[in-house]
């Protein structure tokens, strides 16, 4: 069983029967009072976002689920295609199933395929992923406004704050926890 | 040599002028790098370039848009490309948050004006104390202390109560308070907050005091009467509209006051869930008349001893500020804080001894008093729209 300290994010609980991950959580204590977690909530069945706050000395189920690593093959309309390197099997999930996993993949990524009741339901990406820069401003060229960070796009759509030196076509540490920059890395692909 | 100025100043500068300036080597290019400050980048050409990451300090001219070396006393420090880095220091305070200790600043002499003008005193009490509270839901971090146990303050209330002893108009101070296991948007274990104490008077006048000194740093930082709050605006032009906790319950949850009254968790559950969120959206509130039994400090009200004279105010569904009329019968706060005692031990938490020095000034007698204890992060937040704690700190808990 999980206390309340335990919550952080991507953490999978289960709840009357259905696993959920913690999308948000925020530590609440109202003026001099009892303290709460706030949480919000993913339906890895639907994808559906609840709210749910939990006092303090509550216990909380974890969501026993099967992990089992399968390779990212492509993208195929709403889906996204995953096979078993051993078995070749394969399985497709939903945008609404991966959330913002769906950021971190890329063609050929290994990734943990979560399992619930032996129901495909979501994936767990590597901490760490490196993804290439497709937009990006210039960044500086004259420019003495100030603020030290700018907004990149990468290859995958998703959406970064990267310091001002970063150019399109380099490639990014990032980290899949918080979504953020983590560092520039010297690599070919 | 020319004094140094900002990078963000360059562009008024005429081209013939040398002018120095200092910051990190934040890119190479193929003449020279660029060069970045805490208020912006700008283009130097010099051959050889410096490293990477290298603080540099330089004397050049500049041509429109790139500032040219002309002498050769440049000085710079090693290079690494760690400062790039998402957890390096130097990613964690640029941009925003380097500008939100900027208005801290700012912020901190308004304040010390307005209560300069009171005529209040500035005071400085320990943070090492035998007491830190024995408010039932603070906990406090355990220091070694030479003569006993000791601990860091949850508020510096009972030591600023003893100064009323001295028969001062009013005190005031701006320090950090320590509550162990606090952490989260709008909490962190330490924090500042500014405390103060109006004599011959009660929380209707300390009440006053809050509007108007938010009100005047809102004037001093935006022009107007509104903050920008953490979810939209709020407009705290005084006086700040009113409502009673019992009014609050009627108004927001699916539960009165009454049915919950004797299940403290359930009081708070309400409060936090379905009350809290809704309070001081686009405009500043005070929420008043607290349950007596959530009032260990405060004075009951005449009238209604049932409640107790203590309010908190809300801005967009932020809690600022807690104050209350102080209770000044040197017995009646001794049993209170037995009773917090005993509730303490009860649901298993550490026991703190009574702070007999403070019971002792209640006894010597201080005057009729209001007081308040306003976080001043959570100021800074709704001031300058920052929607977590660590946006607004140096370096928060996490970083240190």
């Amino acid at each position: 069983m999980y206390d309340t300290s335990d919550i952080k994010k991507n953490l999978k609980i289960k709840l009357d029967g259905v696993p959920f991950t913690v999308v948000e959580f925020q530590f609440v204590k109202p003026g001099k009072g009892n303290a709460f977690t706030r949480t919000k909530l993913r339906n890895m069945f639907t994808g559906a976002v609840i709210e749910r706050t939990f006092r303090s000395n509550e216990k909380l189920e974890p969501a026993d689920l099967e992990e089992r690593q399968m390779q990212f093959l492509y993208k195929e309309g709403d889906g996204y295609v995953f096979m078993d390197t051993t078995s070749y099997d394969q399985l497709s999930l939903s945008a609404e199933q991966l959330g913002d996993n769906r950021w971190y993949l890329i063609d050929g990524t290994n990734v943990d395929v979560l399992f619930y009741n032996e129901k495909p339901i979501g994936v767990t990406p590597p901490t760490f992923v490196v993804l290439k820069v497709a937009r990006t401003e210039p960044g500086f060229k004259g420019d003495t406004s100030g603020g030290a960070m700018k907004s990149a796009t990468l290859e995958t759509g998703l959406e970064v704050s990267v310091p001002l030196f970063i150019n399109e076509g380099e490639s990014l540490k990032i980290d899949t926890r918080t979504g953020e920059y983590s560092e520039r890395v010297n690599i070919k692909r | 040599m020319p004094s140094r100025i900002a990078v963000r100043d360059l562009a008024g500068q005429p081209g013939s002028t040398p002018v120095c300036v200092a910051g990190r080597v934040v890119a190479l290019e193929t003449d020279g790098f660029i060069l970045q400050d805490d208020t912006g980048c700008v283009q130097v050409r010099r051959a050889p370039q410096p490293p990477l990451g290298a603080f540099v300090q330089l004397i050049g001219q500049t041509d429109g848009s790139a500032l040219v070396e002309i002498e050769s006393e440049t000085t710079f420090t090693h290079g690494s490309e760690r400062f790039t880095r998402s957890e390096s220091d130097w990613a964690w305070l640029s941009g925003a948050r380097l500008q939100n200790l900027r208005t801290r600043h700012k912020l901190k002499r308004v304040v010390e004006h307005y209560f300069d003008e009171a005529g209040f005193l500035e005071v400085e009490t320990p943070a090492i104390v035998p007491c830190p509270g024995l408010d039932v839901h603070l906990d406090a971090i355990e220091v070694l202390g030479m003569r006993g146990p000791r601990w860091l303050h949850t508020s510096p209330e009972y030591q600023m109560k003893r100064l009323l002893t001295s028969g001062v108009p009013g005190i005031f101070q701006l320090g950090k308070a320590f509550r162990r296991g606090e952490r989260g948007k709008l909490h962190e274990p330490e924090f500042s907050m500014l405390e103060w104490y109006r004599s011959f008077a009660d929380a209707d006048a300390v009440m006053r005091d809050t509007e108007q000194l938010v009100a005047r740093i809102a004037l001093d930082l935006t022009g107007s009467h509104m903050l920008p709050g953490l979810q939209g605006p709020v407009d705290v032009t005084p006086p700040w509209d009113r409502i009673t906790v019992a009014q609050a319950f009627e108004r927001y949850a699916d539960v009165s006051l009454a049915e919950v009254l004797s299940d403290e968790e359930a009081y708070f559950e309400a409060l936090a869930d379905q009350i809290e969120p809704k309070l001081g959206r686009g405009r500043a509130v005070f929420l008043t008349e607290y349950p007596a039994p959530m009032a260990s400090l405060a004075k009951l009200k005449e009238s209604d001893p049932r409640v107790a004279e203590r309010f908190e105010a809300y801005l967009d569904g932020v809690e600022l500020c807690n104050g209350f009329s102080e209770l000044t019968d040197p017995h009646e706060q001794r049993e209170r804080l037995e009773r917090d005692q005993e509730l303490r031990e009860k649901l298993g938490r550490s026991v703190y001894p009574l702070d007999e020095r403070f019971l002792a000034a209640l006894e010597e007698g201080i005057p009729p008093s209001g007081g308040n204890a306003l976080g001043f992060d959570r100021l800074l937040m709704l001031a300058v729209g920052a929607k977590h704690i660590e946006d607004v700190v140096a370096l928060p808990v996490g970083r240190v």
